[in-house]
């Protein structure tokens, strides 16, 4: 389920005086299976680029592929779209509505026109992924914890087998336990089931930890594409995007202009680990 | 789809009408509004129609979104427009089964449609060219004299700037939960109207759950800065009349004394 976009961009409040360019002629390839994390400043169009590619909201140029089709294109189904790419939006509980857990997430296979054995399985299923308990299903979504309710708002669009997953900002909010699970399970979602996944951070230190392609969005266009020690290479550039590098890689460019010889492309802490000891050896 | 209603909207600049105060602005709305309802006379609303314009051209706003507030309220036009044309009693000119334009209808229906536009354009320049929280300070002000008659002034001013405050916020989360429930499959275009109130239900739900959560959020943080209602509160920015200020009511005033002049001599036939 390769996503191409081809020289979006998308203006917002165009016929007022407070015109914002969210995206300025993005094109990129995004194949299957990748894990990719999105990052640049606040404002930069990450949420703008996110919608788009997820079809919520049309570019004023440019067009968005998915597996070769035009996704605005007019005869394009939507219905397949939903069913392709599944976007979990920043701060998802708040758009939890039934009266149960298990109904909520029901919602998202059963609008896509399945059979109520199938809708129910997979609600099953995508509870259980997300590590929620037995007794939390018939709960009312709104006595659940942050963190459950965030579960759930995941397993909403779980239920609903996306090849694509993309994520804003999943972990804002959370405690570290917290954010440890959710990416761990994305993590495992994109290793075991083979599942696309675009992941908003502002942590460096998850990106690094988790993604293998880091695209880096700056005032609405794509700035740097590449491996995390590739882009976290760019430390200047990265600096002047209001961004910063992961905290151990900093730390080794201290030491290294300390006089200490350690290599500077070391992003996580298992690889700070090895390094330290390869050089105090 | 809230984007074409300009009425209460506010358009960022910086003219000379933008810095009046807004009490300025309030009376003068409303002492424009009167004028337009003094006379019904061509030369009266000719002088209206030139006032405002030159209002219009120091608000430095392009026209084009003073008459978008006009498309809001078009259909209200049309249909008094239309009955003032036919059923206004009369010398009939033209018949069609119950319907009979006359002469005098004609004519109310014109002066109505003049009346109707400048007074919108009017309402809109307003809130074009004044923050909400401008336009809640002014009317605080203006009304704290009714405060004698125990009327709770600061308390409902208090209320309307965090009305209008909350109303581009819950926009903007509409939007964002129509969007997220859009992800999740959802259709808004169905033709069947009970499928249409069912498909409400999946942004209703979070948007008075939202709602509720930020009012009492916000209970919470004006309480934790001791907010105990409009007693001894002094303001950041007191509203303090400018000498442009005094100017502007010297003009409205004389604008008015010219209307109900010009609107006089006709009514006794000078002219
Ligand atoms: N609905 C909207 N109407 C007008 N402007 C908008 C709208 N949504 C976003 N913008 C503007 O577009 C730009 C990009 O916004 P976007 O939400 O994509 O940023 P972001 O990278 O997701 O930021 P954050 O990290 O804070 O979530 C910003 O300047 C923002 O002010
Ligand atoms: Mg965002």
């Amino acid at each position: 389920m390769p996503i191409v976009t081809d020289h979006l961009t998308l203006v917002y409040g165009e016929k007022t005086n407070l015109k914002t360019i969210a995206l300025n002629d993005v094109s990129v390839k995004i194949d299957d299976g990748q894990f990719i994390g999105l990052i640049g400043h606040t404002g930069s169009g990450k949420t703008t680029f996110l919608q788009l590619i997820s079809g919520l909201i049309k570019p004023k140029e440019g067009t968005v592929y998915l597996d070769g089709e035009d996704i605005f294109d007019r005869n394009f189904d939507t219905r397949v779209l939903r069913s392709k790419v599944g976007i979990v939006f920043q701060y998802p509980e708040h758009q939890l509505f039934e009266e149960t857990v298990f109904k909520d997430v029901c919602f998202g296979p059963s609008n896509l026109g399945l059979e109520k054995k199938e809708v129910e399985l997979r609600a099953y299923e995508a509870l259980k992924m997300v590590g929620l308990d037995d007794n939390a299903f018939y709960q009312s979504p709104f006595d659940l914890s942050g963190g459950q309710k965030r579960r759930v708002a995941i397993a909403g669009v779980l239920a609903m087998k996306p090849k694509v997953m993309i994520l804003d900002e999943p972990t804002a909010g959370l405690d570290p336990a917290g954010r440890k699970e959710i990416l761990g399970l994305i993590s495992k979602l994109q290793k075991e089931q083979n599942i696309t996944i675009i992941l908003v951070s502002h942590s460096m230190e998850d990106v690094a930890e988790y993604v293998e392609r880091i695209i880096v969005i700056n005032k609405g266009k794509i700035a740097l594409d590449g491996t995390p020690k590739e882009v976290f290479g760019h430390s200047e550039e990265l600096k002047s995007f209001g961004l910063a590098l992961p905290q151990v890689t900093d730390a080794m460019i201290r030491l290294k202009n300390q006089g200490i010889n350690v290599s500077t492309d070391v992003i996580t802490i298992n690889e700070a680990v090895q390094e330290l000891s390869r050089v105090l050896r | 789809m809230f984007k074409d209603v300009t009425l209460g909207q506010y358009y960022q600049g910086d003219s000379l009408i933008h810095r009046m105060d807004p009490r300025v602005k309030l009376v003068g709305t409303v002492v424009y509004m009167v004028s337009l309802f003094l006379f019904s006379n061509y030369y009266c609303y000719a002088l209206s129609a030139i006032f405002l314009l030159v209002v219009i051209i120091l608000t430095k706003i392009p026209i084009i979104y003073m008459l978008r507030g006009l498309k809001a309220v078009l259909f209200l036009m049309v249909f008094t427009v239309v009955c003032n044309l036919f059923f206004t009693p009369g010398e009939p000119i033209f018949k069609f089964w119950i319907l009979k334009l006359t002469m005098e209808g004609i004519q109310s229906a014109i002066y109505l449609m003049i009346r109707l536009t400048l007074l919108i354009v009017s309402a809109s320049i307003m809130t074009l060219t004044t923050t909400p929280n401008q336009l809640t300070d002014g009317i605080e002000k203006l009304f704290k004299p009714l405060a004698i008659i125990k009327l709770p002034v600061h308390e409902i001013a208090m209320m309307m700037s965090i009305a209008l405050r909350f109303i581009p916020i819950l926009m903007e989360e509409t939007d964002k939960i129509m969007k997220a429930q859009t992800a999740r499959g959802a259709r808004f275009d169905s033709k069947n109207i009970i499928v249409k109130i069912k498909c409400m239900i999946p942004i209703l739900v979070p948007l008075f759950v939202s709602a509720f959560r930020r009012a009492s959020d916000l209970a919470l943080a004006m309480e934790a800065r001791c907010y105990h209602g409009g007693d001894g509160r002094t303001k950041m920015k007191p509203l303090k009349y400018a000498g442009r200020d005094i100017a502007a009511y010297i003009i409205m005033f004389g604008y008015l004394g010219i209307i109900i002049a010009l609107g006089l001599l006709r009514v006794f036939g000078i002219y």
